[in-house]
């Protein structure tokens, strides 16, 4: 497996979605949480690229803004990517779910949601995964003690 | 005529024993038939994640062993891995191949219980397993030798290992390795043709294949289905790539897939070990110099391998101090329960206890 060269990869999105992407070099594409869910749409859906497998989805805290990290496989090409958003709301962090187009996100996104509080538009389900319901706060937060 | 009936709701778990642990399952019966399930975990969440952030590379190392505490030690080499990707270190090539020898053997412990256990929920209670806990008895003495640990190993390190093995050790993982393909013909024997086995595993819980790929699942749950993906092969880490294995994929999908991908993985893995074994450098040092408190430079790295139960992925940032700023853990079996539902939906609630076990989940690594 390779990982696909995501700085040519990142001038055909721009051609693509104008304005869709913030940086893209070797080791990862970051593009604008708004196009996220046509960027993800375009990178599963285009012959070539492929990406039917979509592996680790999590977050980090940057305190500026939160940072969603997605690693996508294509088991056709055997090639793979890290795709990644910033979201700079601290109090309402929300980004498009991927679920619908991947299955694999819907344990991954509850989870994030759960430890750190960032809302998923059109998850089926979203709730808490590992804490329970009434838990106050988000536990993987940098801020959080 | 149709009878009405009303949908019956039954709660199995967190503390039940065909759970596997403590997870808990929420299903939704028609009569008997299984209309909906759904998993609830969290039981057993110890915030490993946060954890982590507050303690140096090094001392993580022992969390790594209570995410899958079956299959230990390959979550310290997964993890030793990220780090050692961030830092840049390069492990020596006794240490490298020592990993392989440990992960293999852990491999086929992890698979033996899996499959024990998997029989145990399919009504032949216990006598397979303890079968199967002969061999994985002889896997853990040699742990044993190797770190003074029967679970909890603790015995990689970043850069590689905390110590050689003793003289010991080596022998007994040729003896157990010329002993291993003969013990797996025995349970062949006993359960490749097995009624019981068959009648209840057979065309039960079938996982497509577009399912499986779309749900992310992986490990022999993945290539019981049919789609032969084996990081090892597909993305040989580490030292993989000079070694000559196959990958077993199933046809259907089915337990019986799921059942018989492990038994011939465990083959495999022995082929891995005997060729280790002839390739391992004699003398020399199994662990690269590293600094008990070192720094990671700044940046981000990820590693996946081929963890027993399916892909095991750690993602490690680093702000440059001597802590990690973020750890993510990848674990397989969360993954893979995701396809609960489409495998479970229209069985009986018995086959629902073997369609689970067929999984293979841990839920140390669930939770986290």
């Amino acid at each position: 497996m390779v990982a696909i060269n995501s700085e040519e990869l990142g001038k055909r999105i721009a051609e693509v979605f104008t304005g869709s992407v913030v940086s893209a070099d070797k080791e990862m594409l970051v593009v604008d949480s708004v196009h996220l869910f046509q960027v993800a749409t375009y990178l599963k859906e285009t012959p070539g690229l492929d990406f039917d497998y979509l592996t680790v989805v999590t977050a980090a805290d940057y305190m500026e803004y939160f940072e969603m990290i997605y690693r996508m496989v294509s088991l056709k090409q055997n090639h793979s990517l890290i795709l990644k958003t910033r979201l700079y709301s601290r109090d309402n962090p929300t980004v498009a779910s991927l679920t619908p187009l991947w299955r694999a996100a819907y344990y991954q996104e509850r989870e994030i949601f759960d430890l750190f509080g960032i809302k998923f538009e059109g998850h089926p389900d979203l709730r808490r995964l590992l804490l329970w319901e009434g838990f106050n706060g988000h536990p993987l937060r940098r801020d959080y003690l | 005529m149709s009878v009405k009936t009303e949908p019956f709701y039954l709660n199995i778990g967190p503390q039940h024993p065909s759970t596997h642990g403590v997870l808990r399952l929420r299903v939704t019966l028609d009569g008997e038939v299984i209309v909906d399930v759904e998993p609830v975990i969290g039981y057993l969440h110890r915030g490993i994640e946060k954890l982590a952030e507050g303690r140096t590379y090094a001392q993580n190392i022992p969390f790594t062993d209570r995410l899958d505490y079956l299959a230990a030690m390959t979550n310290n080499v997964a993890y030793c891995m990220a780090v050692e990707k961030l830092a840049g270190i390069k492990v020596p090539e006794r240490g490298e191949y020592l990993r392989v020898i440990f992960s293999e053997l852990m491999r086929i412990a992890s698979h033996l219980m899996a499959v024990g256990f998997f029989l145990n929920d399919i009504g032949a209670m216990m006598t397979p397993v303890l079968y199967m806990w002969r061999e994985r008895e002889k896997i853990l003495d040699m742990f044993e030798m190797a770190c003074g640990q029967r679970m909890m190993y603790n015995y990689m390190r970043i850069g590689g290992m905390s110590q050689d093995v003793p003289e010991e050790f080596l022998p007994a993982v040729k003896k157990f390795i010329a002993e291993m393909p003969r013990y797996i013909d025995e349970y062949d024997q006993l359960l490749a043709q097995n009624e019981i086995l068959l009648a209840r595993s057979k065309g039960v819980g079938i996982l497509p294949r577009e399912t499986a790929v779309s749900i992310g699942a992986s490990g022999p749950v993945l290539r019981a289905s049919g789609v032969k993906w084996d990081l090892r092969k597909m993305d040989p880490y580490s030292i993989y790539d000079r070694f000559d294995f196959e990958v077993p994929t199933g046809q259907t999908g089915d337990c019986y897939d799921r059942y018989w991908v492990r038994m011939q993985e465990m083959r495999q893995s022995v082929r891995i070990v005997e060729q280790a074994l002839k390739q391992l450098p004699g003398k020399g040092s199994v662990c690269a110099d590293v600094p008990q408190f070192f720094r990671a430079p700044k940046g981000e790295a990820y590693v996946c391998i081929e963890a027993p139960k399916g892909n095991l992925g750690f993602y490690v940032v680093s702000d440059g101090s001597i802590a990690p700023y973020r750890l993510h853990i990848y674990p397989p079996t969360l993954i893979n329960i995701t396809a609960m539902k489409d495998m479970a939906v229209g069985w009986k609630i018995a086959d629902l206890i073997i369609i689970f076990g067929s999984i293979d989940v841990v839920l140390g690594e669930i939770d986290r």
